[in-house]
């Protein structure tokens, strides 16, 4: 009976809810509104590909920096030297270090209004909406544009409060003793490869330092651009929140799509001093050729609190892994780190507690979503050290596959050199229900919105933490990429 | 006559088991039709159908609404076309908020631009909330997660009431609910009632006919519509049981299958 096949073939296109999605997985990842590039034409200067020490000279004398910089860059290219690749983790071997850029430098000044910023530069960080956001709801912002910073600025009022936020350089330049006292302490160069690689070219980030007791309640926040192709962006960051100080440093990350690879390492230092606030939030949204290789580590002392907040949506491989040392007694961290991953990317992501003080509270929680072949990785190292007793750790980590294809694993390693602690550690894996997607179809919400909604509800622990309009941001980037995943 | 929900010989299969056999009901808008009958009768297949889940197959009939064969039509676009369910075990959806996502259900039915203004929106959502005695703060809670059995009961009972379908199929709304809960959700269902609405009520039992007051009801065993008649036809079966209706019509049921299982009866005094 013809009618009876008809309505057969119509069940199983409605029974493969899910499944149907993997069928189609022409992935093409809606990137267009990042998609853009500005002719590197009118660069002050541009390097060519490849690393050497006259590189890594060149950068030193066009910064005109001091003496131990360029030595502690040299000292750090030996060690990238003798560092082997990782051996662990995401795949990297198609990164060609002789083929990356290692510095562009696009203007030679750092403007404080966004009017003294060369007009096409202007025009990029317009369309990614940055001089609105800060006329809005930020304290201070600052943009990068492949090596350097082009525009830093923070409100008046919190500048008379003591608050600096500055390009790294500029931090050099004017806190010359605070930068030599904290820089590569939290992170050295003989930490990994890729911190080596940073701590020899590095250019631009932030330096942000906010004094005792003083609570800078809207965030601040970064912004890196990568335009250039084949280009290296290795900014470095150190915040230092002085005792009792409150603050929220935000970073958003783009690039146009090329089809060669960018590598993007950076290297963020956070000091949070006794009774400090600091909270860290990325949004991390490269085009699927960079490779995004980034140490991140903090040092919380008495009763501080760390909280890195990590969304990494975009770039072809991450390998991130923000941690906490909590050297000081009752200091606790809060690490939420969030991963999408769609056709051939892969996110190598987690966290690191490391309870080194008795009473210290840590606390991971990692969300990952996979589709048309994806791939998730959740790495952890939770370390209790011999005294620090009446510690409490909680791990957990929230997995979620939306085909077959799509892959997700868990590398938790847990080293507890100490009795009276307390410590959790949960992991899940799930797929979305063919149930929970015709529940929300049956109130007449189409099949691909019905599994954003559900993507975006796994995802609301990380999107709650987030200003609203970052939010809103995140949550239409996550609807983008889920665009197209049902046919 | 295109304003009806017209089922004609509904054969349904789940997993390869025949559930219906060959249903046939109409349900016109303004009218409320309860359906009921015994364990495995087959009453929340025919709710899963009509609404169009994946795993229920229809292997024959046809289901009309608004002169259109609905079982062409994805699930979505059978809500969008004025069709609405209310479950009996909703899903839980993590970490969407209910007004969330009760503001993208009715956005996704205006696919033609037109605007609901959030203003009104949110007047409609809090008058809805207090019609079901719901604290305002409920809206913001996230979707059936960790709501009670009654909880979820009226937040069904909450979207039917924000998306004002043209017809509701309510699927045991009535089980696990104290009778204040019963009370307050047939006044909402009956605050729908009107031309422009139609019902059709699966019921295990009496009680909420009480207040829903159906025009008609049908009784369903194995699959089939056996008898329709009006109230009165509820009233006997509470006072008697289905055994002597099926003695009547000569039908036979499983051991068990006559009585709310012991599970249900636990779940009507939770």
């Amino acid at each position: 009976m013809a009618e009876v096949t008809h309505l057969g073939e119509k069940r199983y296109k409605g029974a493969a809810v899910v499944e149907e999605a993997k069928e189609q997985a022409v992935f093409e990842r809606d990137y267009s509104k990042y998609d853009f590039k500005d002719p590197t034409d009118r660069y002050e200067y541009i390097g060519k590909p490849g690393l050497s020490r006259e590189v890594i000279e060149e950068i030193a004398h066009i910064k005109g920096e001091p003496k131990w910089m360029l030595e502690f860059r040299l000292r750090a290219y030996e060690i990238f030297l003798k560092k082997p690749m990782p051996t662990w983790g995401a795949d990297l071997s198609a990164i060609n270090f002789d083929e990356i850029i290692y510095y562009a430098r696009p203007t030679d000044r750092e403007a404080r209004s966004w009017d003294d910023v060369p007009d096409y530069i202007k025009r990029t960080f317009e369309k990614l909406g940055i001089p609105e956001a800060e006329r809005k709801f930020l304290a201070g912002v600052g943009a990068q544009y492949d090596s350097e910073v082009v525009y830093h600025n923070v409100r008046k009022d919190l500048e008379k409060k003591g608050v600096v936020f500055l390009s790294m350089d500029e931090g050099l330049k004017e806190f010359p003793d605070l930068v030599k006292e904290y820089f590569g302490t939290v992170i050295p160069p003989e930490d990994n490869k890729f911190a080596a690689l940073n701590s020899a070219v590095w250019s631009g980030g932030s330096f942000v330092y906010v004094p005792k007791g003083v609570h800078v309640e809207i965030p601040l926040q970064a912004y890196f651009r990568i335009n250039a192709a084949s280009m290296g962006q290795f900014e470095r960051t150190l915040i230092i929140a002085d005792e009792g100080s409150k603050v929220h440093y935000i970073e958003g990350c783009t690039a146009p799509v090329y089809s060669r690879e960018s590598l993007h390492s950076a290297v963020v230092e956070l000091i949070a001093k006794p009774g400090a606030h600091l909270r860290y939030t990325t949004l991390q949204n490269w085009s699927n050729d960079v490779y995004n290789l980034v140490t991140k580590r903090a040092v919380a002392y008495e009763e501080a609190t760390v909280e890195w907040v990590d969304a990494n949506i975009g770039s072809r491989v991450t390998m991130k892994y923000p941690s906490v040392y909590m050297i000081g007694r009752g200091a606790k961290a809060d690490i939420l780190s969030v991963a999408f991953a769609g056709k051939g990317q892969h996110q190598d992501t987690g966290a690191k507690l490391i309870h080194a003080a008795p009473y210290t509270t840590g606390t991971v929680t990692s969300k990952s979503v996979s589709k048309d072949g994806g791939r998730t990785s959740y790495r952890g190292w939770l370390k209790v050290a011999q005294g620090a007793h009446h510690a409490k750790a909680t791990v957990l980590c929230d997995a979620l596959l939306l085909d077959e294809h799509s892959r997700s694993d868990t590398y938790p390693y847990v080293e507890i050199d100490e009795d009276h602690v307390t410590v959790g550690h949960e992991a899940t894996v799930g797929k979305v229900g063919e149930d929970q997607i015709f529940y929300l179809q049956s109130r007449g919400i189409p099949e691909a919105e019905a599994l954003a909604m559900i993507v975006l509800g796994f995802m609301e622990p990380f999107t709650k933490t987030l200003p609203m309009e970052y939010a809103v941001e995140f949550n239409r980037l996550i609807q983008l990429e889920m665009e197209g995943s049902v046919g | 006559m295109t304003d009806r929900l017209e089922i004609r010989n509904l054969h349904v299969r789940v997993e390869e088991k025949e559930i219906l056999k060959g249903l046939d009901l109409i349900v016109q808008k303004g009218e409320i039709h309860a359906i009921m009958g015994p364990n495995g009768s087959g009453k929340s297949t025919l709710a899963f159908a009509l609404m169009g889940h994946p795993k229920y197959e229809v292997t024959e009939g046809e289901v009309l609404f608004k002169g259109e064969n609905i079982l062409e039509l994805e699930p979505d676009e059978r809500a969008r076309l004025g069709l609405f369910l209310a479950f009996q075990y909703p899903y839980e959806i993590d970490g969407v908020p209910l007004s969330r996502f009760l503001l993208q259900a009715i956005k996704a039915r205006r696919a033609n631009g037109e605007k609901l203004p959030f203003g009104e929106f949110r007047k409609r959502l809090l008058e809805n909330l207090k019609k079901l005695r719901l604290d305002e703060s409920f809206a913001t809670r996230y979707l059936n997660e960790g709501f009670s059995g009654g909880e979820k009961k009226r937040a069904e009972i909450l979207q039917m009431l924000m998306l004002r379908p043209e017809i509701a199929i309510l699927d045991e709304t009535d089980s696990g609910l104290d009778i204040d809960s019963v009370k307050i959700v047939a006044e909402a269902v009956n605050a729908l009632r009107g031309p422009d609405f139609g019902c059709l009520a699966i019921t295990h039992y009496q009680r909420i006919l009480n207040f829903l007051k159906p025009d008609y009801v049908h009784v369903m065993v194995d699959g089939r519509i056996v008898k329709s008649g009006g109230p009165e036809l509820a009233h006997e079966l509470e006072a008697q049981g289905y055994e002597p209706l099926l003695r009547e019509l000569g039908i036979e049921l499983e051991e068990g299958a006559q009585r709310p299982s012991k599970e249900e009866e636990k779940e009507g005094v939770a």
